[in-house]
């Protein structure tokens, strides 16, 4: 979980430019990260990359903030 | 040359336009990835000309409607090159009717081909071009989706949602330095105006200023031109390379 945590954190600052203090597991990535409709595509992109997994299209218009990226990836496990 | 270094992809690509566009890429350094639906010899022609040329190629059969075979066909051009940095969505059939006797399956055929087949080919190569952040989506339009045309109700309807689809897609790509823009050609020399009356034609030649037909070459050297790095500040435009007929 930690891990898991961990390079998703990495890979949302890398993609927003934000701090890593921000990343809290409620933060929306819209809302609160100042991510757009594509940067949330894009990220969608690199979580399956980081953990070589495919996420649907109607899976990923379900993950909207931190948490629900990391418990899409710690469910699919 | 203008694509030192490219990766290509090109719908339709064993005949006509089509054709022409791929050898045109490849004479301008581009590797090409040569999409066909049936006529797999005269693809592996083009892909022979263009390996004469010194540039790599490979023949891929897929239909551009099945979402399935698009992926394949992106997934292989991508293992193949390495990338993808140019689509050239040119695959397009006709099926004329008057649109009184139009039957639908002549309208589904039309535009499963000529406008889904773009938007799957384009939503497919996406990803890879945004993670390059840079790519060229070039849409093989018409002027008859600008001016409309009788007897041509499902080719004109498809070709000017693919004018539309251009402008949509250039603006959701453009902050990921993706280029998309249209050529509406005119009247160009193909086996698809070759079925025309010459009745047809030459009534068509009246309404052209430049007073000639159009041929392949004037589509391709004008793609490759909007394929180039020189073009990276021209997005969601359509071009029309027509000889002036619609202006």
């Amino acid at each position: 979980m930690a891990e898991v945590l961990e390079r998703v954190t990495k890979i949302i600052v890398d993609r927003l430019g934000v701090d890593e203090s921000q990343v809290k597991l409620e933060a929306s990535f819209k809302d609160d990260l100042g991510a757009d409709s594509l940067d949330v595509v894009e990220l969608v992109m690199e979580l399956e990359d980081e953990f070589d997994m495919e996420i649907s299209d109607d899976d990923a218009e379900n993950i909207s903030t931190v948490g629900d990226a990391v418990n899409y990836i710690n469910s699919s496990k | 040359m203008i694509l030192a270094g490219k990766a290509a992809l090109v719908t339709g690509a064993s005949r006509g336009i089509g054709r022409e566009i791929a050898l045109e890429l490849a004479r301008q350094g581009a590797d090409v990835a040569v999409n066909f639906a049936g006529s797999e010899a005269k693809a592996n022609e083009v892909v022979d000309e263009i390996k004469a040329l010194g540039r790599e190629a490979f023949a891929v059969k897929c239909d551009v409607s099945n979402v399935v075979e698009v992926t394949e066909m992106v997934r292989e051009a991508i293992d193949r090159f390495g990338k993808l940095d140019i689509l050239v969505n040119n695959a397009g059939i006709t099926k004329d009717n008057l649109l009184m006797r139009m039957k639908e399956e002549e309208w589904d055929d039309v535009i499963n081909i000529n406008l889904k087949g773009v938007f799957l080919c384009t939503k497919a190569v996406t990803r890879q071009m945004m993670k390059q952040r840079v790519g060229r989506i070039i849409n093989i339009a018409s002027i008859v989706g600008v001016s409309g045309n009788p007897g041509q109700a499902n080719y004109v309807a498809a070709k000017a949602g693919v004018i539309g689809l251009t402008k949509t897609t250039a603006k959701e790509l453009a902050s990921r330095n993706i280029t998309v823009n249209a050529i509406a050609p005119g009247f160009i020399t193909t086996d698809m105006t070759d079925k025309l009356s010459e009745d047809v034609k030459t009534e068509m030649l009246k309404q052209i200023p430049l007073a000639r037909l159009g041929e392949p070459k004037d589509i391709a050297k004008i793609t490759a031109f909007l394929a180039s790095d020189d073009t990276s500040y021209i997005t969601g435009q359509t071009l029309h390379v027509d000889g002036g007929m619609v202006m």
